[in-house]
């Protein structure tokens, strides 16, 4: 097993650590207090190439790999966790799939502006009674002519405000249960769709979570996405990859509480002395590193099973369930180090335990992770 | 070139110092030069020698001997009314290889850093920069490190016959302190941090005394290969650090709220008649403009009272303050190194602290 | 049409500087960074060849690990880079790092349109020196202290900053501009250029590419052909711990405040 990053992967690290520290840390405060999407960063990012990091230059892509991707999404999570969840929806759940099940037109057609940021992308499957159980599906599509007609709403729509590319997913044989339901590449314009409702959170308060409404909608039949009926595997395939997002967004976000934990611990003096010299505190950050590195090896370990075309969905379910309790974990234990500091606004930790805690709930709750696993176990 | 054998070390004799000017008027580097040149001069038992470029500049040369010049090289030309390169390089290396000084000082300004080295290349000798302590005599030089380093004086031989030119320099930032010779060319090249040298009392009477000689030269158009298409003062009234009796600087700590922060200093810099300075980070920040910037890379100052706000301490800023008459420091750190430098230290947020200052100093000034 | 970037890599004095014991610098001990004024050269040449489509190549002096920086900067954007390299070349003041770096601009060559960027000066030295001098070693006209340039043709104008104000300068191209980090905001790598970057050419050039350049002498490089020596290297005194007043409130002050007027320093 290889654990030395190669030189190129180093030296994006060591961008996308630049970038973070100057470009996306001073913006948030100010993105999570007012809830803004912070467009200005995303522009900012295409430019650098963070918008496409392992898809091909044909395509637009930077022609890196998966494991830069969790890296650059790490290395943002540690001082935005919005900004993380911006590139990781916009990239495993639009770019991914696009890719990976696309046509050859569809993919020059989209990826490269999906890639260099002018576009962003997002991903429309949950539905008011489709969340964890994605099966039943609502949302059909009827083919008329030479387009579809779909008709249903999507909830909690990560990127959906600022998102001029969806992929969708709706019942083209709503008897056929999950062979039944196919995917589609939405564009924002097309007639009869539309974003609704903005969802007000608890955390990752400046990505924009929408509702997406589709009365009559209009899809060219040419942006059907894969076969007609193979949408469940191309969701369950996609949502595989987004987790590695996720998990790489915990990751950052237990790792950017551990830096700020440990600076804070340094400083301030309680009982006459620095409160890094209490045991209690020294014993704290070594267990909070400590989960944190072990979901590192995992998310990195998954991101090198996808890069390398082996199976990784349990390893991807795996690294996000560690990751994302490891993260709500770190974080609530660095906001208890900070004491009542932690509590205020005035130092970032209560925003990261915040942004931490939907990562065990979105793109498949730890629960659903639990029966991934346990079902490549073989544990029925 | 052939006649001039820059080995031979016997043939050079001589102080000069490039005296700068800029619109006509001698810069305070000038005399700053002179003044310390002179006692170089005197421990060679040579003659100190100014060199004045310009258009029209004959006057103002005299005032060089009133700090210790006993003769100024005065070069008038049309093309030399500005500073260019070419034409300013041209004209001192010529006279320098006719002539031989044995050293050559020039002041560390945007103009002498531009300067220096093309004539130190072209004449082939060494250059040492931005210098802020210059010995010939031995014993001297020796009492210097006595008290400006840590070496074991001891352990050290000396060869008390050297007549080199010891170029002393911060390097790394101020972390080390390296004294530089140049053994084997002639003239010994260096530049001199401005600020640094005292200026000794003008004398009059050696003004008066002082002789004003034009070399020849040569020098016309197609020897200058850069135009100055204009020259636009600062419409901004700069901050005169060097020259302020009393320094208030800020540094990261007045972050939380800049404008506050600065208006606090600028408050207690009034009280006590003072200016307001800068760390690097607070200029690389845009906080305050770059004239305002105390330390390594900024200007060196040495007040009667030095009073660092939300200052840690980092050693490029110390290089430029620590010899300040006294040094009082407020930082939320206490083990800031700000407070191994200090005189008076308070641990404490400068945001309380300063208006309680300002208060009490008030409270004495308006005592008096 | 080329814009050759002088390039150095130098330790991170900006964070704790650690000093062996007998007095010289501890470089293992310190991040080896690109000196900050020469990233804001290459952004000028990187804007230059945006405007242009110049090539651009980065040149350096220093030990083979240098290439790393060098890498760096191809990703930045340019698209070659020259590491000049041998132990002949080691010790040399600042004198001797010209004769060699101008030795290695004429290897690369220097066309009529060409113009060399370099930075104000390294934060290792703060000499400022070796630009002004590659360009005398080269006979070609330079700039220093460059916070702003336009480039027409063979004519270059630039904002030349001074203490008190600036002035603008024209000259012609082939000519040397040292640049201020106030000049612009260098960019960023890109993630597609760092994977490229290590498949554009970088040359080594040693001392036998160099040693038939007249600049390229026993005694004009290296610590023998260095004019300046180190005499002697030592570091400064702390300075004597001063008074830590007890306290910081008014009473604090107040005190203070006492002392100062009983010494007479107010």
């Amino acid at each position: 097993m290889d654990f030395v990053l190669s030189k190129e992967q180093k030296m994006a690290r060591a961008l996308f650590r630049d970038f973070a520290e100057n470009e996306v840390k001073p913006l948030a405060e100010e993105v999570d207090e007012t809830e803004r999407f912070p467009e200005e960063t995303v522009k900012k990012m295409g430019k650098l190439g963070m918008m496409g990091i392992y898809f091909p230059k044909k395509y637009g892509g930077a022609g890196a790999d998966v494991l830069t991707y969790a890296m650059c999404v790490e290395e943002l999570s540690k001082v935005c966790g919005t900004t993380g969840v911006i590139v990781s929806a916009h990239t495993s759940l639009c770019c991914a799939p696009i890719y990976e099940h696309g046509t050859e037109e569809q993919k020059m057609k989209y990826l490269p502006k999906l890639c260099s940021g002018e576009w962003i992308g997002a991903f429309g499957l949950t539905e008011p009674n489709a969340g964890t159980d994605a099966s039943g599906q609502q949302t059909t599509a009827v083919l008329e002519g030479d387009h579809y007609v779909l008709n249903g709403n999507k909830i909690f729509i990560t990127n959906a405000g600022y998102a001029d590319v969806f992929v969708v997913f709706a019942m083209t044989d709503p008897k056929a249960g999950n062979h039944g339901i196919s995917a589609f590449i939405v564009e924002r314009n097309f007639p009869g769709f539309s974003v609704g409702k903005h969802e007000k959170k608890m955390g990752i308060k400046g990505s924009s979570t929408c509702e997406l409404i589709m009365e009559d909608c209009i899809v060219p039949k040419e942006n059907l996405l894969g076969q007609e009926g193979k949408g469940f595997k191309i969701a369950m395939m996609t949502l595989d990859g987004g987790r590695i997002g996720i998990a790489s967004q915990a990751l950052g976000l237990g790792e950017g509480a551990i830096n700020e934990a440990i600076a804070y611990t340094k400083e301030r003096v309680q009982f006459g002395k620095r409160i890094s010299a209490f045991q209690n505190t020294q014993f704290q950050l070594a267990d909070m590193h400590t989960k944190m590195q072990a979901a590192q090896y995992l998310v990195y370990a998954a991101a090198m099973k996808k890069q390398n075309h082996e199976p990784y969905s349990m390893d991807a379910a795996m690294a996000k369930l560690f990751a994302a309790e490891a993260a709500s974990d770190v974080t609530r234990r660095a906001v208890q180090l900070f004491g009542g500091y932690g509590y205020t606004r005035e130092y970032p930790v209560e925003r990261m335990m915040r942004d931490a805690k939907i990562t065990e709930i979105y793109e498949g709750t730890s629960e659903v992770q639990r029966m991934v696993i346990s079902s490549h176990l073989g544990v029925k | 070139m052939a006649t001039f054998e820059n080995t031979k070390l016997e043939d050079f004799k001589g102080v000069w110092v490039f005296c700068e000017q800029r619109a006509g008027k001698l810069m305070p580097t000038d005399f700053e030069l002179i003044s310390e040149g002179r006692k170089l001069a005197d421990e060679l038992g040579v003659e100190l020698c100014g060199l004045l470029l310009g258009d029209n500049v004959e006057g103002i040369a005299k005032e060089l001997g009133g700090y210790g010049a006993d003769k100024v090289l005065v070069c008038e030309s049309p093309l030399l009314k500005d500073y260019t390169t070419d034409a300013y390089a041209k004209v001192i290396c010529d006279v320098i290889m006719d002539k031989k000084p044995e050293i050559f000082l020039i002041g560390a300004t945007n103009i002498g850093r531009d300067l220096g080295p093309r004539c130190a290349a072209r004449l082939h000798t060494g250059l040492t920069a931005d210098c802020t302590h210059l010995d010939v005599d031995v014993n001297k030089y020796i009492e210097f490190l006595k008290e400006s380093s840590t070496l074991d004086l001891s352990a050290q031989k000396f060869n008390m016959e050297d007549r080199n030119l010891k170029m002393t320099r911060p390097a790394f930032g101020g972390h080390l302190m390296a004294t530089i010779i140049c053994p084997r060319f002639r003239p010994c090249m260096s530049t001199v941090r401005p600020g640094v040298m005292k200026k000794a009392p003008f004398d009059q009477a050696k003004a008066d005394a002082c002789v004003i000689e034009k070399p020849a030269f040569s020098l016309t158009e197609a020897d200058c290969h850069t135009k100055v298409l204009e020259i636009v003062k600062a419409t901004r009234e700069l901050v005169d650090l060097t020259g302020a009796d009393v320094v208030v600087s800020v540094g990261r700590g007045i972050s939380k709220d800049v404008q506050k922060g600065i208006a606090l200093a600028q408050e207690l810099a009034d009280v006590l008649g003072g200016v307001v300075g800068g760390s690097r980070a607070t200029v690389d920040s845009g906080w305050l403009s770059a004239d305002h910037q105390v330390g390594q890379t900024g200007k060196t100052v040495h007040p009667k009272i030095y009073i660092a706000l939300g200052i840690s301490g980092a050693i490029q800023h110390k290089a430029g303050m620590q010899d300040s008459e006294c040094i009082i420091a407020v930082n939320k750190n206490g083990t800031a190194p700000i407070f191994e430098v200090a005189d008076y230290g308070i641990e404490g947020d400068l945001f309380k602290v300063v208006p309680m200052l300002i208060e009490e100093f008030k409270a004495v000034k308006a005592a008096k | 049409m080329k814009a050759i970037v002088c390039v150095k890599q130098v330790p991170d004095t900006s964070g704790k500087v650690a000093v062996n014991p007998d007095g010289t610098l501890n470089r293992a001990s310190m991040a080896a960074i690109i000196n900050p004024d020469d990233k804001s050269a290459l952004e000028a040449a990187l804007t230059l060849k945006d405007a242009t489509g110049c090539e651009v190549v980065v040149v350096t002096m220093g030990p083979p690990p240098a290439e790393g920086m060098l890498r760096e900067l191809m990703a930045m954007g340019a698209d070659r880079a020259v590491l000049i390299s041998g132990r002949e070349f080691g010790g040399s003041d600042t004198f001797a790092t010209s004769q060699i770096i101008a030795a290695g601009i004429k290897k690369i060559g220097l066309d009529d349109d060409d113009v060399i960027f370099c930075g104000r000066q390294a934060i290792d030295g703060d000499t400022a020196q070796v630009g002004p001098q590659i360009a005398e070693k080269l006979e070609i006209p330079q700039i220093s202290y460059v916070a702003g340039l336009e480039k027409k043709g063979n004519t270059l104008v630039c904002r030349r900053e001074l203490e008190d104000g600036y002035m603008m300068v024209e000259t012609q191209t082939p000519c040397l501009l040292t640049c201020l980090k106030e000049m612009n905001t260098p960019r960023y790598m890109t993630v597609s250029g760092i994977m490229e970057c290590y498949d554009k050419p970088l040359e080594v050039y040693d001392y036998n590419a160099l040693k038939d350049d007249p600049l390229i002498e026993a005694d004009t490089i290296g610590l023998k052909g260095s004019p300046t020596n180190i005499f002697k290297s030592f570091t400064p005194p702390q300075k004597g711990v001063g008074m830590m007043m007890e306290g910081a409130d008014k009473a604090t002050c107040e005190k203070l405040a006492g002392i100062l007027a009983a010494k007479h320093i107010i």
